[in-house]
């Protein structure tokens, strides 16, 4: 029998005052048609939602539109593999495509009034609250990496980053929050 | 006495906060709110640099961003040294040191001067004349002297200590220039609620109303000018949708309303805090922009008009109002204007003589020259001045009468002064304009390009568009917002120019019949006189840019602001046509110079690019493992023991891999899900291989080619259920495999229902290879059956390694018996130091790239990037077995069928080895077919690989020679140094070509 | 920094989008029927336009969809973006060249 259990070791994040990492996620990548989306939403137990660039989230669940055939699923890690068979069964005889991604990407938090002042250092997005409410979500870059940005809140905003550009992303959002801090 | 040219009082200084600052060592005082120009003035300094060729005396011309002779090098500290600054735009602060450029050894006795001399021999065009002959001699003698002795300031030598910030914005409505037009056009545009930005490239905002004396009777909306400023600003600072920014410059008008702003934040103050950002680059999006940049006032051009003590009449009226400094005590103002009067009745006021006006033009009756005439001051108009006298200060100027045809004539008097105002009108400030690709349009009535057509959402006001004088402005400013907002009954349709007020006269004043002696300036940084240009016409030259070109008019930071006007009148006189069939130069982005810094900001250091790591990276580092770059990847390239070689360490670890177990971090190759119920076809139709009898729980290399026929990308593709691949990719190639499936998938095969998922980051990978492989990962694996029989080569397994999910790939990139062990990343780093205390009892030994590299070598695998470069087919590669035979179709099958890509004569790729084992060939070496080398002879084929193997005791090589395959046994020779190095060709298979090792 | 207008999220900046080439050359069926110059032109003859050009694009960054494009190259000005599988807009089409 094995004698060592692995420990879960997410990515350097540079600690600065506005951002703080999220705890560990289940994650998935979800495509498929509007059908299949619904079925995932009522499975994660979120408002099923069509509209592109949106995020549907209840509790500790959400599904964010990335693109037409394309939903980005998170959830508790606790409840991955529960959720993961869940998924399964329900989609099954729906053509989709469900992929893992819990490890890929790490989640970061900005919040605070300056949140969008200083996510907009990098990001070339029109992030006042008209053009980017609560609850919108999106692909989009971040000084040289690609990031998933989702605003849970007026002042709040939900990054996803790829594991490996994590300590970039973050060591970038340190620099830039300097400017701020005066 | 400090400040002597200070007037007792007035001005938007600061009186209470003297600032001590030095000039060329100097030491100097002057006020809070200052540039250095004015505390120059203030202090009676006038002469501060010396010009660009013939390194004549200069003073301060203006008060602006036009500045084309004050250029200084400001020093904070040792590495905080910025040269080539417009003194007209450097804020004073305590402590500023400030140099002059462009003289040796001094400002007063500059021994470059002798050029001043030597003048009447460098014409327009002199380097293109002078050193064509001996050709040689260009490179080696006359372009380094010649960039010795040009230039201006002196890069700094440390590297920039400072921090530099960038933002990018969003605005409804961006406003450039907050004089009376941009603040009016604000505050219109901040009435309907919508967002704005005000930039403005001064620390206060106002613009010509800052020049305005303090005391000016001047209304505004039935305001005095002064109060409409403040309310103004503090009606738009208190509203939360707008964002001020002053000290702010739009550099660049991009398309799409996408405008550069470069904000100067720590320029001005005493002493920074560690960490505070000196600038700031702005990137604001506006759905509308709004111009009210302005104008800029021409220099009159006229012989010795390049004194120090002759600046604009405009400028010495900012300097006295602004900042409460004489720019002499005994004026006298040449103009072409009425609105120039001001200047001389503003200093009159300050107690200033003005010993004479001179109006070029033949009446002067205007509103202000009346004026000037009832204040007592002697106007003579029809006259100009034809000489200056001074050396480094105006003392005289020599004015003549113009007679009828407009030329001197006549008796010639000297008046004595020590300021001479000049003016010859304004030009509009249509830069950013032009910038946005705006069409200039040729005004008759005002004799000046005035923006026509806009190419994006831009709105112009006030005198960026000829409309001037301050009630018309702020109208104008609201008209433009009123159009910026979708008002279209508002008229855009301009007022009658005021005759006379502002337009003036472009071009040189007449000299005296006879060749003149004495330089007539157009140019003041570039020195190009007006006989320089008449020169180049002469000469043939008739497009503008040409002439800017070979007289170099208009050139470097000023980028004319002063002269360009002026230099195309001349053109246009010279070869017998109107200004606007002479066409203007480009306005080229910035505006004014921007810092390096500014256009990097965050970009630098260790943010320059993104540093990617693997999940094993700490541990790596702890290891002393010496990194490569990969891409972005940091990959570990050996892992050295205490003094231990490259070379040795890269023995060991590919003779530990060979003779027990090595483990190998290969994480960084891209990782891509394809799931669907059409995988299969979808696969088949990319991939050249064979995919249908790919059996679930089975992998098999596969290669992508283009649909060129060439070889794109390679890598292990496993089934892990018969709707779902898992597929590998070089780490270089993960991004534009996933791109070109897409790409086929959304484009082209829209019927086939799959979907592509990159896992690249979602899988840590661990190879363990070697022939103790198997022993070292057994206790740590649950589920999974690892007998050859159970797990044989090429199989894929689904278990668990200490407790986690795990992926397990029996795939060797060695030869040796090994496994690919795919784990969440966020457990790689644990997992992977599980094997390694497991491996101890066998030796086991952590490899980087450069023993991975050398052991697959050893096999003759290869890399794409490295051993092909897009030109190599399947064929070439000896990988022709990998095609699936009875596909129809593929990416790249058709072009693979073209006859050419099939001939034997192609390159191909074999193996070689030296008659002497211990020499390593040079990668990209050529090989040629004999010994002798004959000039002019083609190689037959290049070194793609090349290593010391260990394992064979040996140098080996991989190499992609013409008809190769049918060459094995001939010997070849590879140049190195010159020398031929005889090899053999061989397969490329030089390590258990059996592959009896990888099946253990 | 151009904005581009993906049909599927709106007006988004360029460093979201990769160029993908001239829209509409569709890979042909059957590639064996084609003879060596056809599959040379399929391969690497573009059009060189100046004015506006029929171009694909793809919102890498953001939604991950190609589209098409219609772009008048001397001024970067979109007349109309649209999805895959749709002709340009009737009215734009004579437009080109």
């Amino acid at each position: 029998m094995p004698n060592a259990i692995a420990t879960r070791q997410g990515p350097y994040v540079a600690p600065s005052a506005l951002v703080r990492v999220l705890p560990h996620a289940a994650r998935w990548v979800l495509r498929g048609d509007s059908s299949v989306m619904a079925t995932a939403a009522s499975t994660l137990g979120v408002p099923f939602v069509e509209r592109p660039c949106q995020a549907a989230a209840q509790s500790d669940c959400a599904a964010l539109w990335l693109g037409p055939d394309e939903r980005l699923l998170i959830a508790p890690a606790d409840a991955q593999s529960e959720l993961a068979a869940r998924l399964q069964t329900a989609l099954a005889g729906q053509p989709h495509s469900l992929v893992e991604v819990s490890h890929r990407q790490v989640a970061l938090e900005i919040a605070g009034e300056h949140a969008a002042v200083l996510l907009n250092s990098g990001c070339p997005l029109d992030l006042h609250v008209s053009a980017f409410p609560a609850g919108m979500c999106t692909r989009t870059m971040f000084a040289k990496t690609e990031i998933v940005l989702w605003r849970t809140a007026e002042q709040r905003f939900h990054v996803e980053v790829w594991r490996s550009f994590a300590a970039y992303l973050s060591k970038y959002l340190a620099l830039a929050a300097g400017e701020l801090a005066a | 006495m400090s400040q002597p040219w200070r007037t007792p009082a007035g001005g938007r200084i600061n009186r209470h906060r003297e600032l001590r600052f030095t000039f060329d060592g100097r030491e100097l005082t002057g006020y809070e709110g200052d540039t250095l120009a004015s505390a120059l003035l203030a202090n009676g300094v006038h002469l501060v640099g010396r010009s660009f060729k013939y390194h004549r005396p200069r003073g301060i011309l203006s008060a602006g961003p036009e500045e084309p002779n004050a250029i200084v090098t400001v020093r904070r500290d040792a590495a905080r040294v910025t040269p080539d600054l417009r003194a007209t735009e450097v804020p004073l602060y305590a402590g500023l040191d400030a140099i002059s450029q462009n003289r040796w050894p001094s400002l007063g006795v500059d021994v470059g001067a002798i050029n001043n001399l030597l003048s009447p021999f460098i014409p327009a065009g002199f380097y293109y004349k002078t050193f064509m002959w001996p050709r040689g001699a260009w490179r080696s003698l006359y372009e380094p002297k010649i960039r010795a002795a040009a230039g201006l300031g002196r890069a700094p030598e440390q590297p920039d200590p400072d921090t530099y910030a960038t933002r990018f914005a969003h605005c409804d409505v961006l406003v450039v220039g907050a004089g009376p037009a941009g603040i009016a056009a604000a505050r219109a545009s901040a009435k309907r609620g919508v967002r704005v930005i005000l930039c403005d490239e001064q620390p206060q905002f106002g613009g010509s109303l800052l020049a305005e004396p303090s005391a000016s009777t001047a209304l505004i909306e039935g305001q005095p000018a002064e109060q409409w400023l403040s309310a103004s600003l503090k009606e738009l600072a208190s509203l939360p949708e707008v964002t001020l920014l002053s000290r702010t410059t739009a550099f660049g008008y991009f398309p799409h309303n996408f405008v550069g702003l470069s904000e100067r934040l720590t320029d001005h103050l005493d002493s920074v805090r560690p960490g505070q950002p000196r600038e700031r680059l702005w990137q604001v999006r506006a759905k509308e922009v709004i111009l009210a940049t302005g104008a800029l006032e021409r220099p009159l051009v006229f012989p010795g008009n390049d004194r120090p003590g002759i600046l604009l009449a405009g400028a010495a009226r900012t300097y006295l109002n602004q900042y409460g400094v004489m720019p002499g005590r005994r004026a006298v103002l040449l103009t072409a204007c009425d609105a120039a009067y001001r200047a001389a009745l503003d200093l009159r006021s300050a107690g200033v003589e003005i010993a004479a006006i001179i109006d070029v033009r033949e009446r002067a009756d205007g509103a202000l020259p009346e004026a000037a005439r009832r204040a007592g001051l002697t106007v003579h108009s029809n006259a100009t001045v034809v000489g200056t006298v001074g050396s480094q200060r105006v003392k005289a100027i020599r004015v003549a009468r113009l007679d009828g045809s407009g030329a001197p004539q006549g008796s010639i008097e000297r008046i004595a002064c020590d300021a001479l105002l000049m003016s010859a009108g304004y030009t509009p400030s249509v830069h950013l304009f032009s910038q946005s690709r705006g069409k200039l349009v040729w005004n008759d009535a005002q004799q000046t390009f005035l923006p026509g057509e806009p190419a994006e959402r831009t709105h112009c006001a006030g005198a960026c568009r000829g409309v001037f004088g301050l009630a018309a402005a702020i109208e104008d400013g609201r008209g433009a917002a009123a159009r910026a907002g979708g008002d279209v009954s508002g008229s855009s349709k301009m007022p009658e120019p005021a005759a006379g007020e502002f337009g003036g006269i472009l071009g040189a004043l007449p000299q005296p019949a006879g060749k003149p002696v004495v330089k007539a300036f157009v140019d003041w940084q570039n020195d190009v006189t007006s006989k320089d240009l008449a020169l180049a016409a002469r000469e043939g030259f008739r497009s503008i840019e040409h002439v800017k070109r070979y007289t170099t008019t208009g050139m470097a930071t000023d980028q004319g602001k002063t002269s360009n006007l002026n230099a195309l009148a001349i053109v246009a006189g010279e070869i017998g046509k109107r200004i606007p069939e002479v066409g203007l130069t480009t306005f080229r982005m910035p505006y004014t110079p921007v810092t390096f810094g500014s256009f990097a900001a965050y970009t630098r250091g260790e943010l320059f690019d993104p540093v990617r790591t693997t999940p094993t990276h700490e541990w790596a580092v702890r290891r002393g493992a010496v990194f490569e770059d990969v891409g972005l990847w940091k990959r570990a390239r050996y892992f050295p023991r205490k003094d231990e070689s490259m070379h040795a360490a890269v023995q060991r670890e590919c003779l530990a891999v060979r003779n027990g177990c090595g483990m190998f971090d290969a994480s960084t190759l891209g990782k891509i899900e394809v799931v669907g119920k059409d995988a299969v076809t979808f696969m088949n139709r990319l991939y050249i291989n064979s995919w249908s009898n790919l059996a679930v729980g089975r992998c098999r290399y596969g290669i992508l080619l283009r649909d060129d026929g060439f070889i794109m990308d390679d890598g292990v593709v496993a089934r892990i259920a018969e709707d779902r691949f898992h597929v590998t990719t070089t780490t270089g190639g993960a991004a534009a495999v996933l791109g070109m499936m897409e790409d086929f998938l959304q484009t082209e095969w829209r019927d086939l229902q799959v979907w592509l998922t990159s896992t690249s980051e979602q899988w840590s990978v661990i190879a363990v290879q070697g022939p103790k492989s198997r022993e070292v990962i057994a206790g740590l694996v649950e589920g999974v059956d690892l007998s050859n029989a159970a797990l044989a080569h090429m199989g894929v397994a689904h278990g668990r390694i200490c407790g986690v999910p795990m992926r397990l790939f029996r795939v060797s990139f060695t030869g040796e018996l090994g496994f690919e062990i795919n784990v969440p990343a966020d457990y790689g780093q644990s997992v992977w130091e599980a094997i390694y205390a497991a491996g101890q009892a066998h030796g086991i030994t952590p490899y980087g790239t450069e023993a991975m590299h050398v052991l697959r070598a050893e096999k003759g695998f290869i890399i794409v990037g490295q051993d092909t470069d897009g030109t190599v087919t399947p064929h070439d590669a000896g990988l022709a077995w990998a095609i699936g035979k009875s596909k129809s179709d593929f990416v790249g099958k058709r072009a693979l069928e073209r006859p050419a890509m099939q001939s034997i004569e192609r390159k191909q790729l074999v193996g070689l080895l030296t008659g002497a084992p211990h020499v390593v060939l040079e990668e990209g070496a050529q090989l040629i077919a004999s010994a002798q080398h004959r000039l002019g002879e083609r190689p037959i084929g290049h070194v793609t690989s090349s290593y010391y193997s260990a394992t064979l005791g040996r140098s080996i090589a991989m190499a992609m020679v013409r008809g190769g395959r049918a060459r094995q046994g001939e010997t070849l020779y590879v140049l190195a140094d010159g020398q031929p190095v005889p090899v053999q060709v061989t397969s490329p298979v030089f390590y258990d070509p059996q592959g009896t090792r990888l099946n253990a | 920094m151009l904005l581009i207008n993906c049909p599927y999220c709106g007006e988004r900046p360029e460093p979201e989008f990769v160029y993908g080439g001239q829209a509409h050359i569709a890979r042909p069926t059957d590639p064996r029927a084609c003879s060596d110059q056809q599959w040379a032109d399929y391969l690497y003859l573009r059009d060189n336009v100046k004015g506006v050009h029929n171009e694909r694009w793809r919102h890498t960054h953001g939604c991950g969809r190609f589209f098409n494009a219609l772009r008048d190259t001397t001024t970067d000005r979109f007349l109309a973006t649209y999805e895959v599988g749709h002709e340009p807009p009737a009215t734009l089409k004579g437009a080109h060249s």
